[in-house]
């Protein structure tokens, strides 16, 4: 099923770099600094999480009761699956197996699917019960039934949170399809394997991410 | 690419196509140019329209409805628009290349994408014009921004989007920098514009995400009311000034820093002597970036926070003016026995040192926490940081754009006409600034409409002063728009700089040099 096939396509160095390998230690280090600024920004939400959840600890108790931690946890086992598949494309590419590449590249695709599935199924859960950020917020448990103040807060952060890295998800999936393209028009190979090695870089970043959210909203009670 | 003679990368291809398509460095820098000297124009205009509107006491020339309106699109274009994407964007993209021997910054694409960024962004900010403009001032403070009922979201979502300018501009430095250096290019024999350059790129990219959340989370609280501001709802209108000033402090280092890079190369180069302290003043740049981050609470002194956050911050931001005095006295001591030309270019650095010095010894005067207390909020602070930003930054980019004339258009500008300029900026900037020092340390409050019948004269003086400077930037205009129209045509190198950019033709050719530089020696050998 794998054949060699990476002789065809050949990646042309940019004009203002010495050598193809200058050109790739660039993009990884471009794409280092780029996932700094990721985990910056998230990093100003966990700031935030942090701060109401010492202010406010049982409201993010009776908040992450709501949440389903098993679909959580299938969430979970999705995207660190996805992530071996991921690091696999690249590995394949190493080794110039374009079949291989593309089935993990097609696998790490639909377990973004996946995970997108499975967050819409607990956001329209979330929807229908009314359990919304802020003022949106309009669950019965408001009137006093969970016994804590501010409970719209953990929504919000749930919402704000969740809605960022699903986002990237995205971003994530698209970059994935357009690697897909590449690869079965055979530009990949242990020449030239840099496109998957950066989105791979950026993938797992959205996969640890969600391990920290994870806990941070569903097991905190 | 060996190209021919009287070729170089503005007459290579012709064409707005080509322009709006093009990796090219320089010519994205100019396309930079353009946007910043437009924007620039723009927010001059509502300074002009603010110092007419306090002229007098009570109304001048509008309601007070429309005079927030100008001090927030001031603030808002001056800030994101002009004095960030001014340097770095605009002559770091032109001359980062260039002055480390490299024939493009690493991610061409990227460079280009950052411009249209700033254009998008630009344009979401203006739209907001169409919903009754925005009057939180360019800070959007929590609560007011959430509760005012016109296009704030517009100008906040802008913002959002220039940041990706920023970041990805800081990205391709901070990589250029590290990877594409010509042989022999070792660190110590960079020049330090570019390590101002290095050092902003740090604070772009370490900053500006967490200013990119902060307003996002400011657009979800005005249009889905999710209440982590909110005070109302549990949340803390505190936490948001926390993360915009862990964002915007940051901020003032990335227009300040390669503004100190470009005194750096004027000062050597105009009293041709080798500059004095290299090591030190390329480390203090490091070492501002560094504090950079660690002085933000000395924005929010009276807004609450605990006293011993104060005395901590107090401290740290004194820290501060450790590595700049190191460069100011590096920049006196290199004009030591130095054979100084009084160029335009030179007039405007020498005005830097004395404007940024009273600039950064108010800062620290505003440091102290107990005078803090009284100067918080009053017109001593808009004189501060105007003695910064306007005295500091800008002087920097015009000397830096009038050195750089030659290179970039490959002719040369009017020389008296320039100096000519300085000395209408210059008094301008003083006559408008250092009123409003006395103005503050009387108690007039910044940002209001109106004031008390005893502040009248300096205002009018300050005003005065402010028709003053825009009467000079003005001419500044005229300099470069001549200058490119009808200047002589320069040589290589004109002033007989050391630095890579000089060896090359002016202007370049589209790969910068027609031979790969080997680099020898430091960057500065005079004598």
């Amino acid at each position: 099923m794998s054949t060699a096939n990476t002789t065809e396509y050949h990646h042309h160095t940019a004009h203002h770099f010495d050598s193809a390998d200058a050109e790739y230690r660039a993009s990884k280090l471009g794409l280092w600094v780029f996932l700094m600024t990721e985990i910056l920004m998230f990093g100003g939400l966990f700031v935030g999480y942090i701060i109401y959840h010492q202010k406010m600890p049982e409201t993010f108790a009776a908040g992450s009761k709501f949440l389903d931690w098993k679909l959580g946890s299938l969430n979970t086992v999705i995207l660190i699956f996805s992530s071996l598949t991921m690091a696999l494309s690249i590995y394949y590419a190493q080794i110039g197996k374009k079949a291989m590449v593309l089935y993990n590249l097609y696998i790490t695709f639909f377990c973004g699917v996946g995970f997108m599935v499975v967050k819409s199924i607990e956001y329209s859960h979330k929807i229908h019960d009314g359990l919304l950020p802020g003022s949106l917020f309009h669950h019965a448990a408001e009137a006093g039934s969970a016994g804590v103040a501010h409970l719209p807060i953990y929504f919000s952060f749930y919402f704000v949170m969740t809605g960022l890295h699903g986002s990237h998800v995205l971003v994530g999936m698209g970059l994935i399809a357009w690697l897909i393209v590449r690869a079965h028009k055979g530009h990949f190979g242990p020449q030239y394997y840099t496109p998957l090695e950066c989105v791979g870089l950026f993938w797992h970043l959205v996969d640890l991410i969600w391990i920290y959210l994870f806990p941070l909203l569903y097991l905190v009670g | 690419m060996s190209s021919a003679p009287g070729v170089n990368y503005l007459n290579e291809k012709s064409g707005l196509w080509s322009w709006l398509t093009t990796l090219d460095h320089k010519r994205i820098g100019i396309m930079y140019m353009i946007s910043v000297l437009s924007f620039f124009a723009i927010g001059g205009a509502f300074a002009m329209l603010i110092r007419w509107e306090l002229f007098g006491a009570g109304k001048n020339i509008v309601d007070a409805a429309t005079y927030n309106q100008f001090m927030t699109f001031h603030g808002a274009i001056m800030t994101f628009m002009v004095i960030i994407p001014g340097v770095p964007a605009f002559l770091g993209n032109f001359f980062l290349p260039l002055m480390i021997g490299a024939k493009d910054v690493a991610f061409p694409r990227v460079n280009l994408l950052s411009w249209y960024c700033l254009m998008v962004g630009a344009a979401i900010s203006f739209w907001s014009l169409f919903y009754h403009g925005a009057d939180t001032g360019w800070t959007f403070y929590t609560p007011y921004s959430i509760q005012t009922d016109n296009g704030t979201t517009w100008l906040v979502a802008g913002a959002f989007v220039m940041g990706f300018s920023s970041i990805l501009t800081g990205l391709n430095f901070i990589v250029t920098v590290h990877k594409l250096r010509a042989p022999g290019m070792t660190f110590f024999r960079m020049p330090l514009f570019i390590w101002g350059l290095y050092s902003t790129a740090v604070i772009q990219v370490l900053a500006t995400p967490v200013l990119g959340i902060t307003l996002l989370l400011l657009i979800a609280e005005r249009t889905m009311n999710i209440g982590i501001f909110d005070p109302a709802m549990g949340g803390d209108p505190v936490l948001f000034q926390h993360f915009f000033w862990f964002y915007s402090h940051p901020a003032v280092y990335i227009m300040i820093l390669p503004a100190m890079g470009i005194i750096s190369e004027l000062i050597t180069c105009y009293s041709k002597k080798t500059i004095f302290g290299y090591r030190a003043i390329a480390w203090s740049s490091i070492g501002i970036a560094a504090v950079s981050f660690f002085v933000w609470g000395h924005h929010m002194f009276v807004s609450g926070q605990s006293e011993v956050a104060g005395i901590v911050f107090s401290f740290l931001t004194m820290l501060v003016g450790v590595p700049t005095a190191i460069k100011t006295f590096n920049w006196v001591a290199t004009l030591y026995k130095g054979s100084i030309e009084f160029s335009a270019p030179m007039l405007f650095a020498l005005g830097f040192i004395f404007l940024f010095t009273i600039g950064g010894v108010t800062g620290i005067m505003l440091a102290v926490t107990a005078v803090d207390v009284h100067f918080h909020d009053t017109y001593f602070v808009v004189a501060h940081f105007h003695y910064v930003m306007v005295g500091g930054t800008l002087m920097a980019i015009t000397g830096g754009i009038y050195h750089w004339l030659p290179k970039m258009f490959g002719k040369m500008y009017n020389e008296g006409v320039a100096r000519f300029s300085f000395v209408l900026i210059f008094i301008g900037f003083n006559v408008t600034f250092f009123p409003q020092f006395v103005l503050g340390a009387m108690g007039m409050p910044r940002r209001y409409y109106d004031y008390l019948p005893a502040f009248e004269p300096l205002n009018k003086v300050s005003s005065l002063g402010a028709w003053t400077i825009g009467v000079g930037f003005l001419f500044a205009l005229y300099v470069v728009v001549d200058c490119i129209l009808r200047g002589k045509k320069a040589p290589d190198n004109p002033w007989g700089a050391k630095t890579l950019e000089w060896q090359t033709s002016s202007p370049p050719p589209h790969e910068n040099f027609t031979t790969q530089p080997v680099v020898t020696g430091g960057p500065y050998e005079y004598r």
